[in-house]
């Protein structure tokens, strides 16, 4: 066990039995994991109490800890350091000599807390990089490419925890959510074919997420994000009797592969960059000090940002996440909305300085990952209008929300871009959860086209909890997706008087854009959902407690989760002291710690803007209004219409144009299921199976045939009395075959045996006198 | 005890299976149970002797030759009778402990066709002590002895109780097996001449060669000669082409021992053999070793995607798998060599495992035919997890074996031992890591068409096929529970072998 202060010796870091047994939180999913697996079917409620009792234990550990840290932030002063007054008076243990004589205090909050041990170890004792020992050198070493030092320095992996705010914020969220979709679920996949296996894999998912969050090495965050993504595989594929569920299961899995080529590379160079190591704390403090070179962090980063596109269904690599919308809709809100998908973006933070030094963020206009994000989030945008399926436009929302939150990081607005994480994993499985409770009522189907409309008569508590997501999604002030988003444009720095990170105009635009394709496409699916006239066969009816309270809580959790982040000007301009502003920064950002970035990198906090906030918020209204003045024009003419007979699409070429490319997805499916997956499986494996039996067999069956002729030509004169033991043993049990097998080939193995060492001795000699 | 071990142990397990061999060919052919379980007996007695060889061993010096002894043998060519067991050594000697008995008792219901369950375990029989021979040997002759040991019971494993097409697979397993094994032999010769015909003692000659008495050229030809013979029985691209016919066509418990260990001797010989022995040489040829590696990687990866059988294509994952351990001994880093000796163990233990199912799949259905399979979950749900959790553990998912096989050896290619191009074997990295794609690609593919969907008419009602039966659980689940063991406490292995392994990673550092 080693704390960070060892290696900067002047921050301050928390200590409490909740820290040292976080391990905990994961270890009890786990636990419940194997106990389902063994004794799950014999138990009364099949496995799912096993599976609840887990998961609401893990929550309040989960809690305790969250508390925990927080009210460490907050006695050391978290909300005073805004202010340079306070900072001075918060005493001498807190305010320390920057390290590189500059004049000024640095303060320090929210450095992680490590509690880990030797998992295993390779290299010789001497050499192995020994836990917490002369870290300064490790570092030192900076791009160790010399083979001189760096060979046979072996590696020790830990295994280990790390709290810190972002991953105390993920215990929260994952175990939160996860609670309620376990308590959902009795209800939701009642009577499942597969209820008790269904139930054990959400609680290795739990585990498995959980023990990814709280990572302290890069080995043990890949460990956990191929665990997740195969519990992910396995609930896509719950239903793996059809046969679209297992094609669903398999994309997923291979296009998270393709990332985690990026992620292994990545991590890889991370490590002998680092100076051999996987702690993620000495990277992250390696690549602030500047011991790794740009060059080196920009590839790593590159690498990384594959693994992040694949697993947070980022452009280009977006395409398995709406299909995974074929498993169970309680798994889609947990895992395909709230939490699994989300491990990219925490990637990000979680190796911030990385990132933010590879990309050179501070002072940027534009980067890989801000591009990306804003791609991502437009081109999700765009998708989600012309979807039937309330699922997939809830999963297109998501790919555009991911987009969104990698946005924030690229332009440099880490707190924003965990506080989106944060609100989005409420509101969004909240929506998922309501979308499930509506398929419910309707027979299992999710086309709000064919079986859905007028619902909001039907199931009132369904409705008016969608309605708050809805609103929380779009951004309506003051849902909780206001704030997180308002942070997010302002941190991209282009509006004038914000002053971020760098002047990221181009992914401010497209944030812009998103805002009000958001707002419109939600009002589309509320409107086909919920209003107009039921056009389905079934009778829809509400759900019960076991649904609706979970969605009930959960738009709770919508409303004001983004009072949490509010701007210093804004609480003060209603009234409230400024310790009401930017608590979310104070518990999730570290400050003056070396293990983030700080000042001295050129990070700073964007200043908030009241008219951009006016102009997003007016957009989305704008927007949304405008689909909604479309619907009700439409259900004027014909209450059972969705779609104009002769709408844009089938007047304009231009319009049906772009509107096939939405339907077709950009055609990026056609790309890699026929072109990449069907060339690779097709023609290129068969060319290679080809040229292995026709020209490498062939070379084979030829010299087998030549000696074969030489074999049964001196067979005719060797003695066939003598005759190997072991032949004859297996002589007693030929069959047909085995008779002619002992006949023909005793002599030419007898034959091969001696002319291999004549042949041998021969060659020997030219080996050695040849030269 | 200590020094029975000491000075007995090794041997009397290496020739414990071959007293069984005798009492076995007292007994007449028709007392099948007889012989089954002399054949157990014999398997387990080995095991059991192994066993307390492993518990007695100085985990502390695993560097160390122990329980070594060493006794003239023929003494005209300075033969010696010499073994030992040290970390190197030691998981592959457990793997092979482990398989073979696990293999008999699997046959006790599943004697392939055409019968004769005394000829047949003979054959195992001689096989194991043919194996842990290999393994043990410490001096040349007799390792290049008990190496062509394995081949003939093989041979006619293959031969006999094979296939439809034995009789192609049999020959071209063993032609080809023995060319290699040709060229190794002059390469020893070669060696044994070239040092003044002193020794054929492993450290022997690796003294003579360090103390400089070969020419480089010589050493280099030297070389060259052991890696077309080992590389022929790892199998590396492109002399793997016996292996998916032997596979094929060999029986279940043929192919299960040709996965499990007898390709290991190939990948064995170069981290005990060549490289200790010419280190030089060794660097001068690592480039070519990587390079065939990675082709073998995506190669076998693709061959996987052509194949339309099942055991075909676990049969060429093979040829993929030994891919990574290759690219492992190629950086001739003490990480890779460790990388590489997990690797060994795990896809002997995953592939094994592919291999069983494959047998009883075939027996259940009597084809292999990937598209008339499927629903493999609903008819044999235990089967079907099995396989799940196996083809998992293959194609590298952490807390399975298979990665710890796997992510190390992609990051030893990284930063490989002094005198070998870092850019070329970042290149290697790289196409290495996406070959951990395609593996996902065709064992997940296999896993959709055999196991999810629902079985097809043609086997829909056959009373035939039933869920894993107890001889099958009995053979599997420790294999099973390895797997999963392993994943998770990888230091099992890398405590054993962390220690040999830096040290030939010493020998390479010390020359650049």
């Amino acid at each position: 066990m080693f704390a960070v202060e060892e290696f900067t010796g002047e921050v301050v870091v928390y200590s409490s039995w909740f820290y040292d047994n976080v391990w905990l939180i994961p270890a009890l999913p786990a636990a419940s994991f194997l106990i389902i697996l063994l004794f799950g079917k014999r138990l009364p409620y099949k496995g799912a109490e096993v599976g609840i009792t887990a998961v609401l234990a893990a929550f309040g550990l989960a809690l305790l800890t969250t508390f925990t840290w927080i009210a460490d932030i907050e006695t050391d002063g978290g909300a005073e350091s805004h202010s340079e007054e306070a900072m001075a008076a918060s005493g001498p243990e807190l305010a320390v000599e920057a390290e590189d004589g500059k004049e000024g205090l640095k303060f320090s909050r929210g450095a992680p807390v490590i509690n880990e041990v030797e998992w295993f170890g390779i290299g010789t004792d001497a050499n192995r990089v020994t836990l917490g020992a002369e870290e300064g050198a490790a570092a030192a070493d900076g791009d160790a490419d010399d083979h001189g030092e760096g060979f046979g320095g072996g590696f020790s992996i830990p295994i280990g925890t790390l709290v810190d705010g972002q991953s105390v914020m993920l215990l929260f969220v994952v175990t939160f959510i996860s609670s309620l979709v376990h308590i959902y679920s009795t209800d939701y996949v009642h009577g499942d074919r597969r209820f008790t296996h269904y139930y054990a894999f959400l609680s290795l998912f739990t585990a498995s997420m959980l023990f990814m969050v709280l990572s302290s090495s890069t080995i043990q965050l890949i460990v956990g994000w191929e665990l997740v993504g195969v519990c992910s595989f396995a609930l896509i594929g719950h239903w793996w009797e059809e046969k679209p569920n297992s094609d669903a299961a398999l994309k997923a899995f291979l296009t998270n592969r393709v990332g985690d080529i990026g992620l292994l590379v990545g991590m890889t160079i991370l490590y002998f960059a680092a100076g051999r190591t996987f702690s993620i704390p000495e990277i992250n403090e390696a690549a602030v000090a500047g011991d790794i070179g740009q060059g080196t962090l920009l590839i790593s980063s590159l690498c990384l940002m594959a693994a992040v596109m694949s697993k947070s269904g980022q452009f280009i690599l977006h395409t398995w996440l709406p299909d995974a919308m074929a498993g169970p809709t309680p798994v889609s809100a947990l895992i395909h909305a709230a939490t699994m998908v989300v491990a990219g973006v925490y990637l990000i933070g979680r190796l911030y300085p990385v990132f933010y030094e590879g990309f050179g963020i501070a002072g940027g206009s534009i980067n890989a990952m801000a591009f990306i994000g804003g791609l991502t989030t437009v081109g999700g945008g765009l998708l989600a209008f012309v979807q039937r399926d309330i699922k997939k436009v809830l999963a297109y929302s998501t790919v555009s929300q991911l987009g969104y939150m990698v946005l924030a990081l690229g332009v440099g607005a880490y707190t924003a871009g965990m506080f989106h994480l944060f609100t989005h994993a409420f509101f969004k499985a909240c929506l998922f959860l309501g979308a499930g409770s509506v398929s419910h009522a309707c027979h299992h189907s999710f086309d709000m086209k064919a079986d859905m409309g007028g619902l909001r008569t039907y199931m009132p508590k369904t409705f008016w909890t969608f309605i708050i997501g809805t609103a929380a999604l779009a951004g309506i002030p003051p849902l909780a997706g206001f704030w997180s988003k308002d942070e997010i444009l302002v941190g991209t720095g282009a509006f004038p008087g914000t002053d971020g990170n760098g002047t990221f105009t181009i992914p401010f635009i497209f944030g812009l854009i998103t805002a009000a394709l958001t707002a419109a496409y939600m009002t589309r699916c509320v409107w086909l959902t919920f209003f107009g006239e039921y056009r389905g066969h079934a009778h829809p009816h509400e759900s019960g407690p076991r649904i609706t309270v979970p969605l009930i809580i959960l738009a709770v959790m919508a409303v004001w989760v983004g009072f949490l982040n509010m701007p210093t000007a804004f609480v003060e301009s209603v009234g409230l002291g400024s310790g009401w502003a930017h608590k979310f920064e104070d518990w999730v950002e570290p400050e003056g710690v070396a293990t983030f970035v700080g000042g001295a990198n050129g990070f700073t906090h964007a200043k908030p803007s009241l008219l951009l906030a006016i102009v997003a918020t007016g957009l989305g209204l704008a927007a949304g209004l405008i689909v909604w003045r479309y619907y009700t024009a439409l259900y004027a003419k014909d209450p059972k219409a969705t779609e104009y007979s002769d709408g844009l699409a089938s007047r304009n070429s231009l319009a049906a144009a772009g509107h096939r490319v939405l339907e077709q997805k950009y055609y990026l499916d056609h790309l890699y299921t026929d072109v990449v997956a069907g060339g690779t499986k097709g023609p290129l494996a068969r060319a290679a199976y080809w040229f292995n039996q026709n020209v490498l067999d062939g070379v084979v069956n030829a010299a087998g045939y030549v000696s074969t002729l030489v074999g049964r030509f001196v067979y005719r004169y060797i003695d066939q009395g003598v005759v190997d033991r072991a032949v004859n043993v297996s002589g007693q049990s030929a069959s047909e075959s085995g008779r002619f097998l002992r006949r023909i080939q005793t002599g030419q193995v007898r034959e091969y045996a001696s002319l291999m060492f004549g042949a041998a001795a021969v060659l020997a000699a030219v080996f050695i006198f040849a030269f | 005890m200590q020094d029975f071990l000491d000075n007995w142990g090794i041997t009397v397990m290496v020739f414990a299976p071959l007293v069984g061999v005798v009492a076995m060919m007292l007994l007449p052919e028709r007392e099948e149970e007889t012989h089954k379980l002399i054949a157990l007996v014999a398997s387990v007695a080995s095991a059991i002797v192994g066993l307390l060889l492993l518990v007695n061993f100085d985990y502390d010096r695993s560097g160390v030759m122990q329980f070594a002894r060493t006794d003239t043998w023929i003494s005209v060519v300075n033969a010696d009778y010499s073994i030992g067991l040290d970390g190197m050594s030691l998981p592959l000697v457990a793997l092979t402990l482990l398989v073979t008995p696990l293999v008999i008792i699997y046959s006790w219901n599943h004697i392939p066709s055409p019968g004769n369950a005394k000829a047949f375990l003979m054959l195992m029989l001689v096989l194991h002590t043919g194996m842990l021979g290999t393994f043990v040997a410490r001096d040349l002759v007799l390792f290049f002895v008990f190496f062509e040991v394995v081949l003939l019971p093989m041979y006619f494993m293959i031969g006999v109780w094979g296939g439809e097409q034995r009789l192609y697979a049999a020959i071209k397993f063993f032609l080809y097996t023995l060319f290699g094994s040709a060229l190794m032999l002059v390469s020893f010769l070669a060696l044994y001449w070239s040092t003044g015909s002193q020794t054929f003692s492993i450290t022997g000659l690796a003294e003579l060669v360090a103390d400089g008495d070969v020419a480089r050229n010589t050493q280099l030809l030297i070389f060259g000669g052991m890696f077309l013979g080992f590389g022929i029985k790892v199998p590396m691209f492109p002399f793997h082409t016996w292996l998916p016919d032997a596979h094929t066509q060999a029986p279940t418990q043929g192919s299960v021992i040709l996965a499990a260990v007898l390709l290991k001797l190939g990948t064995y010989g170069f981290i005990r053999i060549a490289i200790p022995i010419l280190p030089e040489a060794a660097v001068s040829w690592a480039p070519w070793i990587g390079l065939l590696a990675v082709i073998g990687i995506i190669y076998g990866a693709l061959g996987c995607l052509a194949q339309t059988d099942m055991k075909r294509l676990i049969a060429f994952s093979s040829v993929a798998h030994m891919g990574y351990v290759m690219l492992g001994i190629a950086t001739l880093t003490d990480f890779g060599i460790n990388a590489a000796i997990f690797g060994m163990v795990a896809h002997g233990l995953i592939t094994g495992m592919l291999f069983f199912i494959a047998g009883s799949v075939k027996e259940r259905y009597h084809t292999l035919e990937i598209a008339r399979l499927g629903g493999l979950l609903v008819q044999a749900p235990r089967m079907g997890w099995i396989l799940g959790i196996t083809t998992m553990a293959s194609l590298g998912l952490p807390g399975l074996a298979g990665f710890w096989g796997e992510f190390p050896a992609i990051l030893a290619a990284y930063q490989p031992a002094p005198g070998l191009s870092e850019e070329l074997f970042r290149v290697y990295m790289v196409i290495a890591a996406i070959g951990t794609v395609l593996a996902a690609a065709y064992l997940l593919w296999l896993l959709q068409r055999t196991a999810f969907g629902t079985p097809s008419e043609e086997f829909e009602d056959d009373p035939h096929i039933h869920d894993t039966v107890f001889t099958e659980w009995v053979a599997w689940t420790p294999m099973l529970i390895l797997i999963v063991v392993l994943g998770f406490v990888p230091s099992l292995i890398f405590d054993v072998t962390n220690e040999p392994a830096s040290m030939v990673g010493e020998v390479i550092a010390a020359l650049g």
